[in-house]
């Protein structure tokens, strides 16, 4: 396919494929930020969304997943989109290596955003590794609209920190947590965010982060009686919907437990109504203290993002 | 990225009408072209709505339908593996029912050829789904995934077995009421014997192959990398195993029509298939990486035949030479 080039069905909302050029890459610790200019993927991402990049890797075949960390259709005139790339296998390190001046092939905005407060809310974002990209991105959209955002970024280690100086800019407060206690507060994730929602009364919870971490924040929240979206990441073979690799345990609001695809139905989800021990993660819901239920969906009216409550 | 860039749908490929006639049957079957999708790769053909006119496609063959919905297994259901990759999904799908409320109507409104993989645990469940295909317009072919564990025969997959695959075959041929194609296995230890058996069982058409069962195992953790241990291997990976099976079941039987499947991801690929003896070719996991294969494949295809000299897709449908051929 040509560089430069949109395809798809461009006269409507939903995904495009674009070919596009690569106008910076920056290095912050083990994370690489890819720039892509592409006016027409910014102006229709939103926080939450992800694109499948086109890897070239040898012996790869899939496209991978990756968050749009953020996007401005504004920005110097083009439209940027951002993506970090932590490291992993070599579909990862093919796209770190990736040089200003080439192309990416990308297939977005793909998913269902973070679904937004419908009324004034104190948002807390809790961010682990590279899922805090995404988040930054959130609360550069939930403060100019009236929205409290208090952010915990955590890592293992200060060299593993994502925490830019722009996220410190424009949330109303940051904390960073480090397990080995070499930048913030020692411990998790976790360990920050009952003082946070003591001391500012939040109301929702926004989270990305790998997927252990996204069950311990639901655990916590369901204790606290704050609602948590998660953005959820499981293996995709395509992410456009079609394959059903990507199928994550949700209990519908009979309690029943349906397959849903974390790509068309995600990968932003109610993390009160995924079933974690399905996925595996029993361990971290009873490391939390997790009921033998896990916690129960909140109240109705509760949620600030519920739209069927301001509706 | 300037405004000329901005081309719409399409762009890769110039709308050229070569002329050239893409149009194929599979027995009774027309399709206005030769490139269909893959049963499990174009779930009920809504989502792809998003990229690709489904209309204009040869065939959507849809995911495996069953009588009652399934959940399916748990996750990881996927991992890739060099140039291909494993699945094991165990056919998630709402049922036969919920589809024919939810699905079909959705289909038939944006002009899909569609065609409706059935599946199942015994024969007399794919017979019931096939049943309540009776005399519903809309529906162009059935296809049968022989890739199922018959229960009823400690789990054997009918496809490993002439017997079985002719028993579920002629069960299911006796009540459709439209072409049947058989969908087979080259894990079958002699896929020809299969295909053969198929056939006389009353099997309208072949389509060849599903995936080939495979594993892969993590080195460090030492874990299945699947739930289910096992999965089906697909994408380029398997295309010379399956145009292997297209080109031998060809030779055995030429005058039945095969649907080639197995990794095809580029207008070459489909020429291979086309050339060991396929009328059709179905796209799976290449639609993946490329959710406008389908488009780009048909144009391509028709671009590849006029350059070569040829007015008709079907001019190379079994053109092979193999040994000593001139
Ligand atoms: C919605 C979503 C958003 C994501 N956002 C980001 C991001 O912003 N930055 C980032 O660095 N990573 C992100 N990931 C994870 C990223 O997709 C994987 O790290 C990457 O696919 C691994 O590929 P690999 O070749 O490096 O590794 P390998 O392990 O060799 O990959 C092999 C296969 O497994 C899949 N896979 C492996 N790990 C993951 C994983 N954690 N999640 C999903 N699929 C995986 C790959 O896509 C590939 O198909 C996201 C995943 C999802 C589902
Ligand atoms: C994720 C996935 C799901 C599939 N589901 C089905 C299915 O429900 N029924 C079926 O007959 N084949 C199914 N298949 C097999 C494909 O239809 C096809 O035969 C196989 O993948 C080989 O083609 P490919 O290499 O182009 O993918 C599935 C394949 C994949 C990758
Ligand atoms: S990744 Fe294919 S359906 Fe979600």
């Amino acid at each position: 396919m040509k560089r430069g080039t949109v395809s798809g069905r461009t006269d409507r909302d939903g995904p495009i494929r674009v070919v596009a050029e690569v106008v910076t890459r920056r290095r912050t610790g083990p994370y690489t930020t890819l720039v892509i200019a592409t006016q027409e993927l910014a102006a229709r991402s939103s926080p939450g969304h992800f694109v499948e990049v086109a890897v070239e890797a040898p012996g790869t075949l899939l496209r991978r997943p990756l968050s749009i960390a953020r996007a401005d259709a504004a920005a110097s005139g083009v439209g940027i989109v951002e993506l970090v790339i932590g490291p992993d296998g070599p579909g990862s390190a093919w796209l770190a290596e990736v040089q200003t001046g080439s192309h990416l092939d990308v297939i977005g905005p793909l998913g269902k955003p973070f679904p937004l407060p419908q009324r004034p809310a104190r948002c807390l974002l809790v961010g682990g590794g590279y899922g805090a990209a995404p988040l930054h991105y959130l609360a550069e959209v939930l403060v100019p609209l009236g929205h409290r955002v208090d952010l915990i970024v955590g890592a293992s280690s200060e060299s593993t920190l994502l925490h830019s100086i722009e996220a410190k800019r424009v949330a109303h407060s940051l904390q960073t947590t480090t397990e080995d206690g070499s930048a913030g507060m020692r411990g998790r994730v976790t360990d920050a965010i009952p003082d946070v929602v003591a001391r500012h009364g939040s109301d929702v919870i926004y989270a990305c982060g790998p997927n252990a971490m996204l069950a311990a924040v639901s655990v916590l929240g369901g204790q606290l009686g704050v609602p948590v979206r998660v953005s959820l990441e499981e293996r995709m073979a395509c992410g456009l919907g079609v394959c059903f690799t990507c199928a994550i345990p949700v209990r519908d609001r009979d309690g029943e437990v349906q397959m849903r695809r974390s790509c068309i139905d995600g990968p932003v989800m109610d993390g009160s109504r995924v079933d974690w021990r399905l996925m595996g993660l029993g361990h971290v819901v009873d490391a939390m203290g997790g009921g033998a239920d896990d916690p129960d969906p909140t109240e109705a009216g509760a949620d600030p993002t519920d739209r069927a409550v301001v509706a | 990225m300037s405004a000329a860039d901005l081309q719409g749908a399409r762009e890769e490929v110039p709308a050229v009408d070569s002329g050239v006639d893409l149009g194929v049957a599979l027995g009774a079957l027309r399709l206005e072209n030769p490139i269909a999708t893959a049963s499990g790769c174009f779930a009920s053909g809504r989502e792809m709505d998003r990229f690709v006119d489904v209309g204009s496609i040869g065939a959507v063959v849809v995911k495996s339908l069953t009588r009652l919905p399934r959940k399916g297994l748990p996750t990881p259901r996927m991992v890739e593996t060099p140039s291909g990759m494993l699945n094991a999904i165990g056919l998630q799908n709402p049922g036969i029912d919920a589809w024919l409320e939810d699905d079909l109507p959705w289909l038939v409104e944006h002009g899909a050829t569609t065609v409706v993989s059935v599946a199942g645990d015994t024969v007399e469940d794919f017979v019931h789904v096939v049943r309540r295909l009776r005399g519903i317009a809309g529906i162009a072919a059935i296809e049968v995934n022989l890739s199922c564990p018959n229960v009823e025969h400690r789990g054997l997959v009918f496809a490993l077995d002439p017997e079985a695959s002719a028993e579920l075959v002629r069960a299911v041929a006796r009540v459709a009421d439209v072409p049947v194609l058989a969908k087979l296995s080259a894990d079958a230890s002699d896929v020809v014997a299969v295909a053969a058996a198929a056939v006389k069982a009353g099997a309208d058409g072949l389509t060849l192959i599903n995936t080939i069962l495979g594993m892969a195992i993590d080195p460090v953790s030492g874990r299945a990398e699947l739930a289910n241990t096992y999965g089906g291997l697909s994408g380029p990976a398997i295309r010379p195993v399956a145009v292997r099976v297209v080109h031998q079941v060809h030779a055995a039987l030429p005058d039945v029509p095969i649907v080639g499947c197995g990794g095809v991801r580029s207008v070459e690929d489909v020429v291979q298939f086309l050339r060991a003896g396929a009328s059709a070719v179905a796209v799976g996991t290449g639609g993946f990486v490329d959710p406008f294969a389908t488009e780009t494949l048909r144009d391509g295809l028709a671009a590849w035949l006029s350059a070569h000299g040829f007015s008709s897709v079907r001019d190379i449908i079994g053109d092979v030479r193999t040994g000593h051929d001139a």
